[in-house]
């Protein structure tokens, strides 16, 4: 083995090992901060040792092992100074957990104490992506554009909440399940959208980093709960939109809307397993399951990525998912999303006006103001559709985004 | 481990006055589960005394050390194994006060 199948090999375990080594720590050592430096250090050792020794057998016991000796150093070099650090031990239960999927993993454990809904949104992020995908702080503090020192601090101040409260270290009852993985879900899916739109002037449009991430961290939780049709109809709906990106963005960096899309350069194979997951949904939904809203969501891109050309769209089938939708969730951005599948059906007047009435909601959202654009220009409304795309471009964030809202302003007649 | 469970009000959006029947049947309720193990309502803040005996004297002022729009209207300490039970508990206790409740672990 060369230097580079080493080098290989170690990155490619750190991504496939380091949650579960964390999360094993943990609940061992009872505290996260001794399993987040034991895993550094076991890592550093590897970095250190496999290019002379050779990669083991099972470098994930390796991992565990060394890191195990790492935390029980430190705990008797700290011992020495404080002997508070028993007290201070995350619970866990020892029972196996409720009966949620087929395994009991500890990175379960793991992602719902870092989801847990008495930490900040940000914070959940944040902890998530250290802990359980084991992003380095500079690269998440680079991803969501903070500083390292705040990002660190943010981190610090969540492990030392999670200790003092004592944040349990367990996957929650079968009653508490559902509410609790639906805030894990939304941390993904937070991780997910940053990376499919980026937010910033001196980011990448896309990172595909975020959205390799969460669709990675979505895959872990559908093989630890696998009848869930949330988790199911998130991952769905992450392949389905990732399966775009490469035609996303033009060549000149401006960001390509749906109807403009080169659809022979769409991923065929991460649509075929969107289209897999959404089948298996709609065949439960046909049983008696109720979908929620991600199953909802994925359905809408699956009749999108069904169309070979946009003139074979299914709007109405489009439009009757949305229906379903608003009524599980009535956000004005679902009814924004709505009205374009209405433009195509009724026309743009017909969608404009619905569009209108979201108005005191959505002043501040750029895309209220890039449809409304849109659908003036189809009007030939030139001057209204101006001030719009001129609001948009204001408000957009994304590099890609605002080039191509102002191409379309500036082809205005 | 212990949790100083706050009740808070809002001066100028009180919560309603009628409340005392149900807290009493919580109370009980914590008490029959082990939970429980102080309760107390607080009298209005305008009754609170300040004082300062850090410098030569003591200096009494009158009112609370801090004038706000929210305050501390009563406290409960309860036991509980871990924050997901106190939350559980907080969630029915501000549901049962209609009032906002802060969960605060002690040292």
């Amino acid at each position: 083995m060369n230097d580079g199948d080493v080098r290989e090999a170690i990155t490619r375990t750190h991504r496939e090992e380091w949650g579960r080594v964390v999360a094993s720590l943990t609940k061992r050592f009872g505290d996260l901060d001794i399993a987040e430096e034991a895993a550094a250090e076991a890592f550093a050792a590897a970095v250190e040792r496999w290019p002379a020794d050779g990669v083991p057998p099972n470098p994930g016991g390796w991992l565990t092992t060394t890191a195990g000796r790492k935390a029980i150093d430190r705990i008797r070099r700290e011992n020495k100074r404080d002997d508070k650090h028993k007290e201070a031990r995350m619970v866990y239960d020892d029972d196996p957990p409720e009966p949620v999927g087929a395994i009991d993993d500890d990175r379960l454990r793991l992602i719902f104490t870092c989801c847990h809904p008495a930490l900040a949104m940000q914070t959940r992020v944040a902890l998530t992506l250290r802990m359980v995908a084991g992003l380095t702080v500079p690269e998440i503090a680079r991803a969501f554009l903070v500083r390292e020192t705040t990002l660190e601090q943010r981190i610090t101040r969540a492990k030392a909440k999670i200790k003092a409260a004592r944040i349990p270290y367990r996957v929650p009852s079968a009653e508490d399940l559902p509410a609790r993985l639906s805030g894990v879900l939304a941390v993904l899916y937070l991780v997910f959208n940053e990376g499919y739109l980026a937010t910033g002037p001196g980011t990448d449009p896309l990172r595909h980093d975020l959205t390799a991430e969460a669709i990675r961290l979505t895959r872990l939780i559908r093989a630890l709960l696998p009848d869930d049709g949330e988790v199911a109809g998130l991952l769905a709906l992450m392949l389905l939109t990732e399966a775009r990106h490469t035609a996303r963005v033009s060549g000149g960096g401006e960001l390509v809307p749906l109807a403009e899309q080169d659809r022979g350069a769409w991923d065929a194979s991460l649509i075929a397993e969107g289209h897999r997951l959404v089948r298996e949904r709609l065949a439960a939904a046909a049983a008696g399951a109720a979908p929620g809203r991600y199953q909802i969501l994925a359905a809408i891109n699956a009749v999108h990525t069904s169309a070979r050309d946009i003139r074979d769209t299914d709007w109405s089938q489009i439009l009757a998912l949305y229906d379903h939708l608003v009524g599980l969730d009535p956000s004005p951005v679902i009814a924004l999303n709505r009205a374009i599948a209405v433009a195509e059906l009724d026309g743009p007047d017909v969608a404009l006006a619905a569009v209108d009435r979201l108005d005191d909601k959505l002043a501040d959202y750029h895309a209220y103001h890039a449809t409304r654009a849109d659908l003036l220009r189809r009007l030939g409304r030139s001057q209204q559709s101006r001030a719009a795309y001129d609001r948009a471009i204001e408000l957009a964030g994304n590099t890609a985004e605002t080039a191509h809202l102002t191409r379309r302003r500036d082809q205005l007649g | 481990m212990r949790y100083l469970v706050s009740v808070i009000d809002d001066k100028s959006n009180p919560g309603s006055t009628d409340r005392q029947p149900a807290i009493s049947a919580f109370n009980e309720r914590l008490i029959a589960e082990g939970h429980w193990v102080f309760a107390g309502g607080l009298a209005d803040t305008d009754a609170a005394t300040v004082i300062d005996n850090r410098g030569e004297q003591a200096v009494f002022s009158d009112g609370p050390f801090v004038e706000s729009k929210e305050y501390l209207a009563g406290v409960w300490v309860w036991e509980a194994p871990d924050l997901d039970v106190a939350l559980k508990l907080a969630a029915e206790a501000s549901k049962v006060c209609d009032r906002k409740i802060e969960v605060r672990p002690f040292l």
